[in-house]
């Protein structure tokens, strides 16, 4: 009669932040479920990588897809960070400002 | 702490390519004034903590006591799940499927991995994994077998496929000698799975 002891929510940090941006972007009406269920649906079907991954690149594409954010737009700002965590020395908080 | 025998080959930091892009994301979106970081933290604290299948066990716990709200559960689950108070937040509608000795219920989201997350929180990693989806709807009987559930001939298996819309409940069967237990005494035996039909109850 024991209930099995429940998995973490979320594995990883970003797999929590990629979950709450798709849920409030909804909320504040973005797109719709269906519109997402959609996406998600398509991206799940074109690849075997882990299910959130799937997520995360079903997000740039709604994103784009609605015009929030381009693709440009989205990969230079990929780039800043990447340039902003390897100028931040290890422990200190990484922020964009640095690169 | 003791060193871990792992070779540091930058002084600087360094993010992972998925958390580069999500940093992308998220900064962007903030920026832009699509989402509000701070409401972000507090979805991400309330999914981790309070909604879980906990909700779920409640629904179905209050199902085996009170033959008038299974009766309501039966005939509209958006409202009275809604009544114990978990609510969707994508107006997702939720249908309430009762197992027999007859009829054996499992859920199942072929597409993607639509859940009914007000009341079982967000899906396990077996739920989303390319095998159940598949497998659920062709040869349910052997993943139930898998999950070590083995039913009995007679009884038929429905599987339902989730979707976007339309969210499933399974109400386990109430486990024998239960009778002197009280309502929240059997919300602690209902399990997560029983609740997607791949379990049983108690």
């Amino acid at each position: 009669m024991n209930p099995p002891a429940e998995e973490p929510v979320f594995n990883e940090p970003w797999e929590a932040q990629a979950f709450a941006m798709v849920v409030k972007l909804h909320e504040g009406g973005a797109f719709t479920w269906n519109e997402w269920a959609d996406i998600l649906g398509a991206e799940i079907k074109s690849s075997d990588a882990p299910y959130c991954e799937h997520w995360l690149a079903a997000l740039e594409k709604i994103v784009e897809a609605k015009g929030l954010i381009s693709r440009m737009e989205r990969l230079s700002r990929v780039d800043a960070w990447d340039r902003a965590a390897q100028a931040t020395p290890h422990g200190q908080p990484i922020e964009l400002t640095r690169s | 702490m003791p060193h871990d025998g792992h070779d540091h080959e930058h002084e600087n930091s360094e993010l992972s390519p998925i958390a580069l892009r999500v940093k992308a994301l998220e900064s962007l979106l903030v920026e832009k004034g699509y989402v509000d970081p701070a409401a972000l933290d507090v979805l991400i604290d309330t999914y981790e903590t309070k909604i879980g299948p906990r909700n779920g066990a409640k629904v179905v716990a209050k199902a085996w006591t009170d033959p008038a709200f299974a009766d309501w559960l039966k005939k509209d689950a958006t409202a009275a799940i809604e009544s114990v108070g978990y609510s969707g937040r994508q107006g997702e509608h939720m249908v309430a499927v009762f197992n027999t000795p007859e009829i054996h219920n499992m859920v199942v989201c072929t597409l993607c991995s639509c859940y009914p997350w007000p009341v079982l929180g967000l899906p396990p990693v077996w739920y989303k994994s390319p095998p159940y989806r598949s497998r659920a709807v062709i040869d349910p009987r052997s993943v139930l077998a898998e999950f070590g559930m083995t039913l009995a001939e007679t009884t038929k298996v429905s599987v339902w496929d989730s979707t976007a819309e339309i969210r499933y409940l399974v109400i386990p069967m109430r486990p024998a000698n239960t009778e002197g237990m009280s309502e929240e005494q059997l919300a602690a035996i209902v399990n997560r799975d029983s609740m997607i039909g791949t379990r049983l109850a108690g």
